[in-house]
């Protein structure tokens, strides 16, 4: 294997000064970083499984119903990443972003939009004074094989392109061979990039194998100074699921009990309808609790999650579903 | 970047609304009889009123047996073995058992009402649980009827006769098909007697075995009692007694048995261990904790009521689960989003409450979860012991209630010995990440079943059954086939 040797986690930028000193201590060097992650409680399978079936059974329903379906509106981050998106596609959902349905004021905004990073200007300029926040794919998307410059160019745009909010994805070759102080180096040069910029740091959960995984690529992500875990990239199978949200909300409650900081969650891929929806909205309630139930703490990476919420809302208001053709296509 | 601040103003709690399941659904009647030689009668014993308990208010009056009941009752069934139940074979007993379970399923949602309202125990439970492992008894025992040459208990074992039956109220219908199913299957007609407080889902059960066309006499069901299950124990009629209840009781059940030639199987009382050392996948530890404490509002005898956890996690694994504890909704029970429901009878809560106080008064620390409480019918917060001790009362003795007395241990072998430190012995957990070690604890501790990293896990083909106090034979599986055959 010609793998380049370890280097040295955070080599390439200062440590955070809001680590407590016994975090700061596991990023050291690349030992400390392995033997801290894999010493982590370890993740039961069918425990977590059947947890999130049992959260799964909530009965939501009238004005509860309602909050979730505004909550969860308010989370999205209305998303295209094709390769035949254009300028028009990206300005077409600016407009549904800003007002997802005109027929009823009252319907919250979206919290982002989410495109790659050549649109990302496109998006700016549409959303500008919206409120709306533009969040851009970047460091080769999504299988993140490629030279750190060129991720970090990436980066570079999305953020001189008025993004503010930057998702980037892990090096999984490299966290499955076990050089975890590569991701963590990675993650943190694009976090310097950032600046300001809000990052999202995607694990895409279905290459990682196992729950375990999940938790210690939670946590090397946080520890690098990620604002947000994300799932998944949506080009990968399996991708949100109930379980890996339930546990990447565990991870962001133990990184609030360890350090005091509040850091987010943003399931992404095959969130499709308000069911569905509520039933991670429950377990943010029950198991981060519902100080998480905001867009700047939790998120839902979707395309076709908004209509169908769109449509449920409007089916609480006026007693009956309405179908399809009463909220906007824009694909 | 700036932290997102914990801003009050973005807090909004969310309320759900409440999901109650239509209380319609039970088909509750004023008065229930009992079911004898195939037909539904009133007894001549005292009448029975059901209350439920998460309301208080009484929900039907139900005819109670007499001793004179009872003779009728084993007269039905031993006629019932000799002319039409004992002669049959096997492959035509299954296709009843079939029907019966097939008639759970359909009357499911009755069913689960039913329980929950005379129960108190949450619809969820009722409803996911109760209802389906009882239909699924009655399945895996209708494949036995025609096998039960080839189940390891000789080439060609014979029934024992007439089985007395007598079931507690933590779970009316799961009980009552433990022990239904198996006995029909096995060729034993039977006279089963339900808990006092909670009749009325078994002579709804009777109704199932008439639709069934289940031959008169095969299963009568009497109400009463303790007086009434002493009758069933002490009959001259009787070749078979299985009780699932209190140790006490059990005691006493034993007493009058001995000597007699009559089998029993006792399912007696519990303090089960969970022991979690300190690599456990911690999260699922705590939802094998809660749910093996909490269910049932911790009325049932196989419950996780000690937690004995290594001391290097014990503070972290402690603000985690009463962070946890905190998140269960207690309230009304069939309500679909209710966790814990009602405690049975207002005796179980005053015994819950007494013994709680000797917690207190021994010096172990006491949280209550910040639940709210309805104001009438019969709730115990969910509540959380620490610094137990092996000589206090609320370490030993059963508290049967949603409470859980949290112990320390030092090394693996501390954990096993201090698990073993009861008279009881019916089930434990071990929690930990090393396949080895839950071996190594699972050879050593004396309990019947001995879960790994889950709780309370029940399956008709695995035997249940206790050591020590916590009784003896078994039910479920092969092994639960013997004690109502004559091998």
């Amino acid at each position: 294997m010609a793998d380049p040797p370890p280097s040295t986690p955070g080599s390439a930028a200062p440590a955070p000064p809001e680590l407590p000193a016994d975090l700061a201590e596991v990023i050291r060097d690349d030992a400390a970083l392995k033997r801290f992650l894999h010493g982590l409680p370890g993740v039961d399978q069918v425990g977590l499984e059947q947890r999130s079936a049992e959260l799964a059974t909530r009965s939501i329903k009238k004005d509860s119903k309602l909050w979730a379906i505004d909550t969860a509106i308010g989370m999205v981050d209305l998303t295209t990443l094709e390769g035949a998106d254009t300028g028009g596609k990206v300005r077409a959902l600016a407009a549904k972003a800003r007002s997802p349905d005109p027929d009823r004021p009252g319907t919250p905004r979206v919290a982002a939009l989410c495109v790659y990073p050549d649109l990302a200007a496109t998006a700016a300029e549409a959303l500008a004074e919206s409120g709306v926040g533009i969040a851009s794919v970047a460091t080769a998307f999504p299988s993140g094989r490629s030279s750190r410059r060129a991720k970090l160019a990436e980066v570079e745009l999305a953020v001189d392109s008025g993004a503010t909010e930057v998702d980037m994805v892990i090096d999984r070759g490299a966290f499955l061979s076990g050089h975890y102080g590569r991701v963590f180096d990675e993650i943190r040069e694009v976090r310097a990039a950032c600046g300001s910029t809000h990052l999202k740091v995607i694990l895409e959960t279905g290459e990682l194998g196992t729950y375990d995984n999940v938790r210690r690529a939670c946590w090397l992500a946080l520890l690098a100074g990620a604002d947000f875990v994300k799932t998944s990239t949506g080009k990968v199978s399996p991708a949100a699921t109930l379980p890996v949200t339930q546990l990447m909300l565990q991870t962001v409650r133990d990184w609030r009990d360890r350090t005091g900081h509040l850091r987010g969650v943003k399931p992404a891929g095959g969130i499709r309808s308000t069911k569905d929806a509520i039933r991670h909205l429950v377990a943010v309630h029950e198991v981060a609790g519902p100080e998480w139930l905001r867009p700047a703490l939790f998120r839902f990476g979707a395309s076709g999650l908004l209509n169908d919420l769109l449509m449920q809302r409007r089916t609480h208001f006026d007693g009956h579903y309405s179908g399809s053709d009463h909220v906007a296509v824009d694909h | 970047m700036t932290d997102p601040a914990p801003d009050s103003a973005h807090i909004v709690p969310w309320q759900y609304s409440p999901a109650p399941v239509p209380r319609e659904l039970a088909n509750l009647r004023s008065h229930y009889r009992m079911f004898l030689g195939g037909e539904f009668v009133d007894g001549d014993g005292e009448s029975l009123t059901s209350i439920n308990p998460a309301t208080e208010e009484v929900l039907a009056e139900v005819s109670g047996a007499s001793a004179s009941d009872v003779d009728r009752a084993v007269a039905a069934a031993r006629a019932a073995f000799e002319r039409s139940w004992g002669p049959m074979p096997g492959s035509e007993r299954a296709k009843y058992l079939f029907r019966i379970a097939r008639l759970i399923q359909e009357r499911g949602r009755e069913l689960a009402v039913l329980e929950t309202l005379d129960n108190g125990k949450p619809i969820k439970e009722s409803r996911d649980v109760d209802i389906p492992t009882a239909a699924a008894h009655f399945f895996h025992h209708a494949g036995w009827a025609d096998k039960l040459d080839h189940a390891g208990h000789g080439a060609n074992p014979r029934p024992l006769g007439v089985a007395g039956q007598i079931i507690p109220w933590n779970f009316p219908l799961l009980m009552l098909a433990r022990k239904i199913a198996p006995a029909l299957a096995c060729g034993n007609t039977v006279v089963l007697k339900p808990a006092e407080t909670t009749p009325l889902t078994a002579l709804v059960f009777a109704e199932i075995c008439e639709q069934a066309g289940l031959p008169a006499g095969v299963v009568n069901i009497v109400a009463g009692a303790d007086d009434i299950g002493a009758e069933i124990v002490a009959h001259g009629g009787v070749d078979k007694i299985a009780f699932t209840g209190s140790t006490e009781v059990g005691k006493r059940i034993r007493r009058t048995l001995a000597g007699t030639g009559r089998k029993p199987t006792l399912e007696l009382g519990g303090k089960g261990a969970s022991i979690v050392f300190d690599d456990a996948p911690i999260d699922q530890a705590i939802e094998g904790i809660v749910g093996g404490v909490f269910v049932n509002q911790g009325q049932v005898s196989c419950a996780g009521s000690r937690l004995l956890v290594q001391e290097s996690i014990a503070e972290e694994l402690l603000d985690k689960l009463h962070s946890r504890v905190a998140t269960l909704r207690l309230g009304d029970p069939l309500d679909a989003n209710t966790d814990v429901g009602a405690i049975n009878s207002a005796t179980r809560l005053d015994r819950i409450t007494e013994l709680t106080d000797a917690g207190d008064s021994e010096g172990a620390r006491r949280w209550t979860s910040p639940c709210p409480l309805p104001d009438r019918g019969f709730f115990f917060a969910p509540t959380v012991f620490s610094d137990v001790q092996q000589s206090m009362r609320i370490a030993r003795e059963e508290i049967f209630g949603p409470v859980l007395s949290v112990l320390t241990f030092r090394t693996p072998d501390e954990a096993v010995a201090k698990a073993n430190n009861t008279s009881y012995g019916l089930s434990a957990g071990i929690w930990t990440e090393k396949g080895s070690r839950i071996l190594w604890a699972a050879q050593r501790i004396r309990a019947g079943a001995v879960w790994a990293n889950t709780f309370n896990r029940f399956d008709p083909t695995a035997p249940f059954g206790g050591y020590r106090e916590s009784g003896f034979g078994r039910e479920g599986g092969r092994a639960g086939l013997e004690a109502y055959l004559d091998v």
